[in-house]
């Protein structure tokens, strides 16, 4: 099993790397790139709000290659509406159909509103849109979101930042068997430890910026995250084996029922 | 339901005499979340010893929550006309100023010279004289520079809602007022005559700047008025209460402190250096996704070591005379500023810091 057999498809794109990565809070946007180069990812998400496009001084897309697909996001969106005409402004800009849609009307935690969030992926797919939701891992929210026309679904690990890791892994799992759309984690993920978990558990893939940004190394971290993203699909192919409550004894102390 | 209600909740606490031991605040320290309580363990004597474990978990929190990134903006003083007495400010209607505001013309010329640095973030400015510097006024601002910054906040008078609704409606999308001093008694001693002397209209005014429809709200208080531990206390307080109540606006908080100014007012409780950085530490903890304000209040030996403590948001190449962006300033202006780096010169510094300088971290998305 290799990335040529086991391919990711979103959309009508075929993608060979399982990891997503995130713009936001680099200290200069010049590391994005070698993040790209080093942990292999062809997906990148990019805020709209930062995006100056008459700037003088230049633009976070200025160093992502061609060939790296563009996933404008509507961070700032607080409702449907808002997240819709960011969309429209990110497509009408050149950002392409790409969206991830992300309705956050509360600062404090950063979580996603469902409700608003199955609104404007329906407002979006049906404009062609290929529309990958930012949510709770909510299992009916997830399921209006398929009837909604997504793309793929992107459930939180844990809130936005806090590299807590899978701080919600039975609700994941439930998504993951499921939703017969891609199942992206994102956010939370603090750790190639916990992408690999996630990818393990059946993932489709992985989104992340807060680890890889805020490492003191960051693209070694790119690097580190593009290899445990790798080994944990590699895992969840292999079948991982059942877990036991008890040692199995050699020699078993019930052993004498059976003569 | 009001601030006030909180306000008058805690007033009577000895936040001065609070001294818990060295345990509380150790304990405080391995916490996730913060009570009120806890934000006022860390502002006291108490943990002083600390600063550099509260220093550490602050740099840790911020560039978990906001990267190494500094939004950069700059202020625009549209007036200077002003009809109150506040001891502090050199805008005091008894101050012999020859007084101006800008003409729409003056607007433009100046927005256009900004606007050249990069900037896409603005602050505009007016004294509290609303028979001058209206909210038609205000709104017809805006109107002019929206044309130019993605992002317009105001720090002018406070106002009613209706009357923020109209400056939303013209493109204001940023709120900033300081309650100056939380404590009400002395707050009606320094404010001796003109509209600003109404304690609760001014307390409200975030409130109802969040009710009607701004996307971000900055508060603060003006450092050095009163005990700093007191009105710091309130200071967060505050932005809690907002960030509870109106969790789809951002909150953030500015620290400035009192700087000489065009009048013989004195502070009674200035701050030093040491209890600046406690308070701005003691916030970032009690409230890890507020944004922080520096503005060039301080000089630029503090703001770059500030700068990796909690700050997310400074200003850059600023003037407080009206006019001075475009060579017609005629007076001193509102007070002295002590870091006269230009835009370019900040976003140099910066980067040399190991911080990217944002000039834009949002896009209009109404009918503007």
């Amino acid at each position: 099993m290799d990335s040529n057999t086991d391919p990711l498809v979103i959309g009508q794109t075929t993608l060979s790397s399982r990891l997503f990565v995130g713009t936001g809070k680099y200290s200069s946007d010049s590391l994005i790139s070698e993040v790209l180069k080093r942990s292999g990812a062809q997906v990148i998400t990019v805020a709209l709000r930062r995006m100056d496009f008459h700037s003088q001084v230049g633009n976070v897309t200025d160093y992502i290659p061609s060939g790296v697909q563009l996933l404008p996001n509507t961070s700032g969106a607080r409702n449907a509406e808002e997240a819709v005409r960011i969309a429209r402004l990110a497509k009408a800009a050149g950002c392409g159909n790409w969206i991830k849609i992300e309705v956050i009307s509360d600062n404090k935690y950063l979580l996603p509103d469902g409700y608003e969030t199955v609104k404007a992926t329906e407002i979006l797919a049906r404009e062609g849109f290929v529309a990958l939701p930012y949510i709770s891992p909510d299992l009916m929210v997830a399921k209006r979101l398929v009837e909604a026309g997504a793309a793929a679904v992107m459930p939180l690990g844990a809130p936005i930042g806090t590299n807590r890791g899978l701080k919600t892994r039975e609700l994941l799992r439930i998504l993951i068997d499921e939703i017969p759309l891609p199942v992206i984690v994102d956010a939370g993920i603090g750790r190639p430890s916990h992408a690999c978990e996630a990818m393990e558990m059946g993932a489709a893939a992985c989104l992340l910026n807060t680890a890889i940004a805020s490492a003191a190394d960051p693209g070694l971290m790119a690097e580190a995250f593009g290899k445990a993203v790798s080994a944990g699909r590699q895992a969840y192919w292999a079948g991982l084996g059942g877990r036991q409550e008890y040692a199995q004894a050699s020699s078993p102390l019930t052993g004498f029922l059976h003569e | 339901m009001s601030f006030y209600e909180q306000y008058l909740k805690y007033r009577d606490y000895d936040s001065a005499g609070c001294n818990p031991g060295s345990k509380t605040i150790e304990r405080i320290l391995g916490q996730d979340r913060l009570l009120p309580t806890d934000f006022l363990a860390l502002l006291s004597p108490a943990a002083q010893p600390y600063l550099e474990a509260m220093a550490q978990k602050a740099r840790r929190l911020t560039v978990q929550h906001f990267g190494k990134t500094i939004l950069l903006y700059t202020p625009l003083y549209l007036s200077d006309y002003c009809s109150n007495q506040c001891q502090y400010c050199g805008f005091n209607v008894r101050n012999p100023l020859k007084r101006k505001q800008l003409s729409l013309e003056e607007v433009e010329e100046a927005a256009r010279r900004i606007a050249a640095t990069g900037l896409k973030h603005i602050l505009i400015l007016t004294g509290d004289a609303r028979a001058i510097s209206s909210p038609d006024y205000i709104a017809d601002c805006a109107g002019v520079l929206r044309k130019y910054f993605t992002s317009i906040a105001i720090e002018v008078y406070a106002m009613t809602q209706e009357e923020y609704g109209q400056l939303v409606n013209a493109g204001v999308d940023g709120f900033t007022i300081y309650q100056e001093t939380y404590n009400e008694e002395y707050y009606d001693l320094i404010h001796v005559s003109g509209p600003k002397k109404d304690y609760r209209f001014r307390l409200d005014a975030p409130e109802r700047a969040c009710r009607a429809g701004m996307r971000s709200v900055n508060i603060g208080a003006l450092l050095g008025l009163d005990d700093w531990r007191r009105d710091g206390f309130f200071t967060g307080l505050h932005a809690h209460y907002l960030q509870n109540q109106y969790p789809a606006v951002e909150i953030s908080l500015s620290l400035p402190r009192i700087r000489p100014h065009a009048g013989e007012f004195q502070p009674r409780c200035p701050v030093t250096d040491k209890q600046m950085v406690q308070f701005l530490l003691a916030l970032r903890l009690f409230l890890p996704r507020a944004g922080i304000t520096i503005s060039t209040r301080e000089n630029a030996r503090f703001r770059d070591n500030l700068l990796s403590l909690g700050v997310t948001k400074m200003s850059a190449g600023s003037h407080t005379a009206v006019g001075a962006q475009i060579d017609k300033e005629e007076n001193a202006g509102q007070f002295e500023i002590s870091d006269p780096r230009n835009v370019a010169e900040m976003s140099a510094a910066l980067r040399q810091m190991g911080y990217q300088p944002l000039y834009q971290d949002w896009q209009p998305i109404g009918d503007r």
